[in-house]
């Protein structure tokens, strides 16, 4: 990894917002109210499962965004891999932090859900399970990326972790599956969904709007790691630039032979 | 490749001869455990041999946690670890080492965790040829995961706690394919419980296979 730049570099962003982040901001934030207005008030309740389906307009595009949270964190990890920079580094860490509070949400709003319509708040059915594994799995993820030692050796471990959880993914899906399935069979791949037009209108709706949340929450995260480092790099310049002014100070009250703090050499002053 | 992996097996199994770590240590803590699940659920014969395939895999999980940190415990004095990058071995052949001595190990406490289940649980061994092959697939695997996790947590702060974090449940599918697997045995559907060793088998390969290719990065600045 190269060497981290300090924060007041030319071309270094001074905060996380910009034009377009704000504009995406305003998109989404319209996007969420129409979310709300249609899976509250205008769409109609569902024929078999009434209100609760109404959940089903977070539920749903919660468990798309994780996946493309975790998708992302993946492909990062192996470009970070290849590439060692620092963007794929934070682009990983981002995408797997935001990945994970939508898998939060997936699995808080299908819990809720489960409790009308299997009556309990959990099931021990395939699909939860994996996906409660996998909160786990990246959870550990985030631990490794949150140690305190050097960035770069950090970033490869963190990127081989997030690597063997992408590989792990299908060999949990398909053994807790054949362990055991109760979960509804996906309705939205089928070939002729038997689905309302506007109960449609409403998911897809939902799932646009969630990616747009999805992006602008991962822009945010990736800056502020990014000025989270040049702060850090930032503190410890100032602290060595200050102790340097010092020995300086020092050096000029001081009788011949002091030394140098800054080249660590003796130096004898005239 | 095999040559280094043999090397390294080797003075890993006979670092364990000399201490006992595995039978002074991990034997009594599995044995341990066994008498403690007994204490949990009540001496009911009949509830104990029902968890019996669940109860012997969570309880070689929890041995499996101890022998990889032991297995990178002897690397961190004296600055062996360094040694070893410096030698010029082949980083595969020192992964696959180094998870062939914890295979080793794990094999020897599954003996024995077998016999103490079958005493103090009372329950029956049918189906024995699954049963050994279900556990030959299901610990190469936990080896090959549990060295690859190992190498990533050596020389951590808090090693202990993240090594246990990651690797559990990374090996959650073994956990379910062997338990499966053993229950099928048992109860002397033997068809059923071969296709589970079969899966166990693809996971080892897997695992194995991942953790021979990222032990060589991980190994360079542990």
């Amino acid at each position: 990894m190269t060497a981290i730049p300090p924060v007041d570099a030319p071309g270094a962003p001074a905060h996380t917002g910009s034009t377009a982040t704000r504009y995406l901001g305003f998109v989404v934030a319209g996007g969420l109210a129409l979310l709300v207005a249609l899976g509250l008030f205008i769409s109609p309740p569902s024929i078999e499962q009434g209100d609760a389906t109404r959940i089903m307009y977070i539920h749903v595009p919660s468990a798309t965004t994780m996946y493309y949270g975790f998708g992302l964190a993946g492909f990062a990890s192996a470009m970070y891999l290849w590439k060692k920079t620092e963007f794929w580094d934070l682009l990983a860490g981002a995408a797997a932090e935001v990945g994970l509070v939508f898998c939060g949400l997936a699995l808080a709003t299908g819990s809720i859900w489960g409790k009308p319509t299997w009556g309990s708040y959990w099931q021990w059915d395939a699909r939860l399970t994996s996906t409660l594994l996998l909160f786990v799995l990246f959870s550990g993820y985030l631990a490794v990326r949150a140690l305190q030692m050097d960035t770069a050796v950090r970033a490869k471990r963190a990127a081989f972790v997030a690597l063997f959880a992408m590989i792990d993914l299908p060999i949990v899906h398909y053994s807790v599956d054949w362990w055991r399935s109760l979960h509804q069979e996906p309705t939205l791949a089928r070939r002729d969904p038997e689905i309302d037009g506007m109960l449609l209108f409403s998911l897809m709706t939902g799932m646009l709007v969630f990616a747009l949340l999805f992006t602008w929450l991962l822009i945010h995260r990736f800056r502020v790691e990014f000025l989270a480092r040049r702060h850090e790099t930032k503190g410890l310049a100032d602290a060595i630039a200050t102790r340097r002014a010092e020995v300086h100070l020092d050096q000029s009250h001081r009788s011949p032979d002091v030394l140098d703090a800054s080249t660590g050499a003796m130096e004898t002053t005239p | 490749m095999l040559t280094d992996a043999r090397l390294v097996a080797g003075k890993d199994l006979r670092l364990e001869f000399r201490s006992r770590v595995t039978t002074t240590q991990v034997l009594p803590f599995v044995v341990a455990i066994v008498l403690l699940f007994g204490f949990a659920f009540e001496p009911d014969a009949d509830l104990l041999v029902e968890v019996t395939p669940g109860l012997f895999w969570m309880t070689v999980l929890f041995a499996s946690m101890l022998s990889i940190q032991r297995s990178f415990g002897i690397e961190s004095a004296d600055g062996v670890r360094d040694g070893l990058r410096l030698s010029g071995m082949n980083p595969s052949g020192i992964f696959l080492g180094k998870a062939a001595a914890v295979f080793v190990q794990l094999i020897a406490v599954e003996v024995v965790l077998g016999f103490t289940v079958t005493i103090l649980y009372g329950a029956p061994i049918d189906g024995l040829g699954v049963l050994i092959v279900t556990a030959l697939a299901a610990t190469a695997a936990l080896a090959g995961a549990g060295t690859m996790f190992g190498v990533l947590a050596a020389g951590l702060h808090g090693r202990e706690t993240l090594l246990p974090l990651l690797f559990l449940p990374a090996v959650a599918p073994v956990l379910i394919a062997a338990s499966q697997a053993h229950g099928l045995a048992l109860a002397g559907d033997s068809g059923s419980g071969l296709r589970w060793s079969a899966l166990l088998a693809l996971f080892a390969v897997v695992y194995v296979s991942f953790g021979a290719l990222a032990f060589g990065p991980l190994l360079e600045e542990s």
